[in-house]
């Protein structure tokens, strides 16, 4: 075959593999979501965090504002401290609520911020005082069965 | 006595497998210790671009449309016992570009490419080819088996790209035109459950690793062949076999490595 040809036919092959990677980038994954660059950090203490993990959403009034960066145990306090980066875009007042929340009965679990009243801003690195634990579903029904068997009187 | 020719027998095979590994592993170094020719006279190594990878173009295709489109029909099947049809599209992106389209797509690239990889080397060394190309000072590995083996790592990742991207479509096809799930939430699920560094970028550096596996032992194979007839047919087995079982094997250490707790 020609030399000029089988350039063009290499030429297309490239092309289209390498458009292959750019579909597969922005239409089935997130990149077009994607901007580490202008976030800011901001962490809170849980004492339960249920199945959080690291990468979970965090939402504010249902809208995606940032990812979970870092879980860990601090020995200090003996409660988990989740680091979290969020969208420069997004500004919360110092007393938002954080809440650990679950998208479903059974669906993951993600962050939830409900911003309080305060004037001044969260800044890079601060703290956010305000958290609710995860509700364990498991504790939920144990409290239930004990209230039941509590409200049924003692055993005949 | 048996036994110890039984014993014989092994120690033979032992020694026999310790010194392929090593004539392997130095053919490999040589490979890429001359593969600058491939790059500076870089039509060679299009030239084998076209012969493995464009060639290779319609049943990547053809294959990873239907691999797609029968994830769909499945997924669907099974997604809908729990009711989250929904949930098919990130089941199809996902399970496209972590796992199907590198290991399906070297899988097809070592039956393809490969075995006709190993079957031209063999034949050209068994034609004495090679002899007479270092009879002229021309290094044989530098001319012949540097350009073919980056031609196939260059053309790997393209070729599981394009067999995932089709996949999906596939599987869109299916799902969205004609079992009539709903677009919005097909597309929505699998933009939030994939993620470009964690699934797509982790499954080009799987078609990459596949990719100089499947050709380097190509090559060796049809380097080392026997030069005879039977010989080369014999190292082409070899090659479809020893590449898929390296794939396979692989692409376990792979995942476990890179999906392996959260």
């Amino acid at each position: 075959m020609e030399r000029t040809t089988l350039d063009l036919w290499v030429g297309m092959f490239v092309v289209a593999g390498i458009a292959a990677l750019v579909v597969l980038a922005l239409k089935v994954g997130n990149l077009s979501t994607y901007n580490v660059s202008d976030t800011y950090q901001l962490q809170a203490y849980f004492s339960n965090i249920g199945g959080l993990k690291p990468q979970a959403s965090i939402k504010s009034a249902g809208v995606l504002v940032g990812r979970v960066t870092a879980i860990t145990l601090d020995t200090s306090r003996y409660e988990a401290k989740v680091v979290m980066s969020v969208d420069k875009r997004y500004q919360f007042p110092k007393d938002t609520f954080a809440n650990i929340l679950t998208s479903g009965l059974l669906g993951e679990q993600y962050i939830g911020l409900m911003p309080g009243g305060d004037e001044k801003m969260l800044a890079n690195g601060e703290e956010l005082k305000k958290t609710q634990s995860a509700v364990m579903l498991e504790d939920l029904i144990g409290k239930f069965i004990y209230n039941k068997a509590e409200s049924s009187g003692p055993a005949k | 006595m048996p036994v110890v020719k039984s014993l014989r027998a092994i120690g033979h095979k032992g020694v026999n497998a310790v010194w392929r590994t090593g004539y392997a592993a130095r053919f490999l170094l040589l490979t890429l210790l001359y593969s600058g020719t491939s790059f500076r006279r870089f039509h060679l190594t299009v030239r084998e671009i076209f012969s493995s990878g464009v060639m290779s173009l319609i049943i990547i295709v053809v294959a990873g449309m239907f691999v797609g489109m029968v994830l769909g029909l499945q997924g669907y099947e099974t997604l809908k016992r729990y009711g989250s049809e929904s949930a098919l599209g990130s089941l199809v992106a996902l399970s496209l570009v972590r796992e199907l389209g590198p290991v399906l797509a070297a899988l097809l690239f070592a039956s393809r490419a490969g075995s006709a990889m190993t079957a031209e080397i063999g034949l050209m060394k068994a034609t004495e080819q090679l002899s007479a190309m270092e009879m002229m000072a021309v290094n044989p590995i530098a001319r012949v088996v540097a350009p073919r083996f980056w031609a196939g790592v260059i053309s790997m990742p393209l070729l599981s790209a394009l067999f995932s991207a089709m996949g999906v479509f596939g599987g869109f096809v299916v799902g969205v035109v004609l079992i009539g799930v709903d677009e919005g939430s097909f597309w929505s699920q699998m933009q939030s459950a994939v993620d470009f560094q964690h699934d797509i970028l982790n499954g080009v550096i799987k078609s990459v690793v596949f990719g100089v596996a499947v050709t380097a032992i190509s090559l060796f194979e049809g380097y080392d062949a026997p030069p005879t007839a039977e010989g080369v047919s014999g190292a082409t087995t070899r090659t479809v076999v020893q590449s898929s079982l390296a794939i396979l094997i692989l692409d376990f250490i792979l995942t476990a490595f890179m999906f392996r707790g959260d």
